[in-house]
């Protein structure tokens, strides 16, 4: 499994407290997949029907993924995956 | 409670005034684990209104990385509500994704741009729970 996925302080509930979990996957959610089969409720946080959740922002190889396709940003060996809870409010 | 500089008390408050009538944020950040507020970050509201804020997300990843860098996390997550009271809004609440932060609220709805009144005061947020704590200002 060669692909780390950082995770943010408020989804290590899902890791057991890991910062960071390694996954597979061309894409970025075969990724979150993977990783989701080994920590399940991950994915619910990070995905909703119509692709990322808003007030998430993901990054591969410091690339904000809603300019690299979203869901379909391509992945490989080796790549870091950032997660980052948008920080918003009203 | 809330231990914090009178100086960072005194930027969070001008910045909230510089950039009303729209909501202004920010983080001040430290150690991590030391929660001990040290470097202020004025960030841009990306949505620039008055009434939502957030941060402009290429701005935060590069906060991010000079964050994870140098071992540091956010203390204190900032920012002002305009027209209301300084407590956080039902939107501040559901999208709190820091729990370690104090969240900080300063309310311009008094005095808008001018020196005057201005409320500000200091929260924790976890798992959608707000509680208020004592902010003691060093000088």
């Amino acid at each position: 499994m060669s692909i780390e996925v950082r995770i943010p302080t408020i989804l290590r509930t899902f890791t057991g407290g890991a910062k960071a979990v390694h996954g597979d996957g061309a894409t970025l959610l075969q990724v979150i997949d993977d990783v989701e089969a080994r920590h399940p409720g991950l994915k619910e946080r990070l995905v909703e029907e119509h692709g990322l959740r808003r007030f998430v922002n993901v990054y591969v190889n410091d690339e904000d993924v809603r300019f690299a396709g979203g869901l379909q940003a391509p992945t490989a060996d080796g790549d870091v995956v950032v997660v980052l809870p948008a920080v918003a409010g009203g | 409670m809330l231990k914090i500089a009178r100086s960072h008390v005194d930027a969070m408050i001008s910045h909230a005034r510089a950039d009303h009538p729209d909501e202004a944020c920010g983080v001040i950040i430290g150690a991590a684990g030391s929660d001990q507020p040290t470097r202020l970050v004025q960030m841009i509201n990306a949505d620039r209104s008055p009434t939502f804020f957030r941060f402009d997300p290429a701005e935060q990843f590069r906060l991010y990385q000079e964050m994870d860098a140098n071992d540091e996390e956010i203390i204190v997550v900032y920012h002002s509500h305009t027209a209301t009271e300084a407590y956080p809004s039902r939107t501040d609440i559901s999208l709190a994704a820091e729990p370690q932060a104090h969240y900080v609220l300063v309310s311009t709805a008094e005095s808008g741009n001018q020196d005057g009144p201005v409320e500000i005061r200091s929260y924790r947020i976890l798992d959608r729970v707000v509680t208020e704590e004592e902010i003691e200002i060093t000088e």
